[in-house]
């Protein structure tokens, strides 16, 4: 008899095993739905899939006679449009101060502590802070998302930079590139697929900081939306809302990972550390 | 010997009150060949990471063609490493154009256009002399470890460095690709009227490739205080044609357990 340890599964075996837990879990909820509803015709709390259909085509198939819009392409372009700009911000200032303070040991010396003074705060605790500086209009929800990643991003990509052999940095020396030429040519290229995967990292917080502050300020967002028609027990809408946001956090993760292996391959290289 | 191209004048480094070199005083004679041998911790490594410029002398002065040595890594010093020489970013044909960008274009460190080309003509003739050409758009990690070193001399040469400094360049490679990068060094050596330094722990290496063997040991040893003395080039063989064969106080050097730190 093969050791546990030993037993792989191949590959039409690992679809299936995969498969069965999340079929099990859907199959669950069926029954557990049906049992209520037999029960209670009009039940809320675990909604059929036809009460979501309908919810769904409510929200996302016809327009909403007071606002003139799609409700769900409404919520969905608003949350895109601060979550774009709050991990825009991030990742701009993180590219820039993650790579001086892993490459310049003055900078490092100066503003290391800092910033690590700043990324023990829980970003959730400073909203009120910043809805009072900033009001409650977009430019909180935004600073929420920035302020909320842009630390762990900082110090990841820092000690990212920080990493790369001291042998290649007296190598390019060697070579006579300057501290600019070196940042440029060495260090930001480097740094690049570094960059991509600690802002995939930083994709769940992101949402999660997001939804937070749609939930506590907004008058439209995906997070707003679920937390409106909690308030009526509307589990048909916020099931299909709630996999409407995991699909659009699937599909941004599988972007960056495709960017990171279409622009810098060498990363992915066969052997690539 | 008129007109060295490296002088050390009574070197010294120490760490606090721990004492690496003493009283380094040598001179490296223009187009020479040196191989550095001696135990682990006998401040070869450490003798190689003054010349670089990695740090700076404690004491003492270190002169290259007559002038002092600037105190970090500049481009009339070539190096390669054991490993991780080479640019895991750039393609092997990059990674030698590097120091012709670098020098051509200070403000965005890339030529383009016209120059770029005469760049990568001038790198795909430096991977010609190393037997890269067939590798020329390949990433380093799609590389050999003998491969990775070839392309990494052939970056440290295009620039035509006053001294190219090897730490344990083959120390990293099969046997057989060994005999191949020694034929490689050698030729270029030659070719080039290189001026070379090579630290090695191999010390059939140091004597077939080099024309002068530097040994760097401890002179005095105190088994109470062994930090407070330091090391310096406790034998200086120059080579000749025929005496190609390690002396027997150099081989027991090598197989000396290294010296208690």
């Amino acid at each position: 008899m093969r050791r546990l340890v030993n037993i792989r599964p191949g590959r039409s075996g690992r679809i299936f095993l995969g498969a069965a837990p999340l079929l099990l879990v859907a199959l669950a909820y069926l029954v557990a739905s049906a049992a209520r509803h037999s029960v209670n015709p009009t039940d809320k709390i675990l909604p059929s899939p036809g009460d979501m259909w309908a919810a769904w085509q409510r929200m996302a198939m016809s327009v909403d006679p007071v606002t003139g819009a799609v409700p769900l392409i409404a919520d969905t372009l608003a949350s895109l449009t601060r979550l774009g700009l709050g991990i825009g911000i991030a990742t701009g200032s993180t590219l820039v101060l993650g790579l001086v303070l892993g490459l310049l040991p003055i900078v490092r010396a100066t503003l290391g502590p800092l910033v690590a003074a700043i990324a023990v705060i829980p970003p959730i605790a400073v909203l009120p802070v910043l809805f009072i500086v900033m009001g409650l209009g977009e430019t909180a929800k935004v600073a929420l998302i920035a302020i909320g990643i842009a630390p762990f991003m900082v110090r990841d990509l820092a000690s990212q930079v920080s990493a790369i052999p001291e042998e290649q940095m007296v190598k390019a020396q060697t070579l006579g590139a300057s501290t600019w030429q070196i940042a440029l040519r060495l260090a930001l290229p480097q740094a690049m697929p570094k960059l991509l995967k600690g802002l995939r990292l930083s994709l769940g917080p992101a949402w999660v900081f997001l939804i937070a502050a749609e939930a506590i300020a907004s008058d439209v967002g995906l997070g707003y939306r679920i937390f409106l028609v909690r308030r009526y027990l509307a589990m048909d809408v916020i099931l299909p809302y709630v996999a409407w946001i995991s699909l659009l956090a699937v599909m941004m993760d599988v972007t960056l990972a495709w960017i990171s292996r279409r622009f810098f391959p060498w990363d992915h290289a066969k052997g690539a550390e | 010997m008129s007109d060295p191209i490296l002088s050390l004048r009574d070197v010294w480094v120490e760490y606090g009150d721990k004492i690496v070199l003493e009283k380094v005083s040598l001179d490296i004679a223009r187009g020479s060949f040196v191989s550095i041998v001696g135990p682990s911790g006998a401040g070869k490594s450490t003798f190689l990471r003054l010349i670089i410029g990695q740090e700076a002398p404690t004491r003492g002065h270190i002169l290259l063609d007559g002038a002092p040595l600037t105190p970090e890594p500049g481009p009339e010093r070539g190096v390669v490493f054991q490993r991780y020489s080479v640019f895991p970013h750039l393609t092997a044909i990059d990674n030698v154009a590097f120091a012709l960008d670098c020098a051509g274009s200070m403000f965005l460190g890339r030529l383009y256009g016209r120059r770029r080309k005469a760049a990568l003509e001038e790198a795909g003739q430096m991977l010609e002399k190393v037997g890269l050409s067939d590798s020329r758009d390949a990433y380093p990690a799609q590389l050999s470890g003998g491969m990775q070193q070839r392309l990494a001399i052939a970056q440290a040469l295009i620039r035509r460095p006053r001294i190219l400094l090897l730490d344990e360049p083959f120390g990293a490679l099969d046997p057989g690709i060994r005999l191949d990068m020694h034929a490689l060094i050698d030729g270029l050596w030659r070719e080039h009227g290189l001026t070379i330094l090579m630290v090695t722990h191999d010390i059939k290496e140091a004597f077939k490739l080099g024309d002068r063997v530097l040994a760097f040991d401890k002179r005095r040893h105190d088994p109470h205080a062994p930090h407070r003395f330091g090391s310096s080039a406790v034998y200086d063989f120059p080579l000749t044609g025929k005496n190609r064969r390690p002396p027997a106080e150099i081989l027991a050097l090598g197989a000396r357990e290294p010296a208690a730190a």
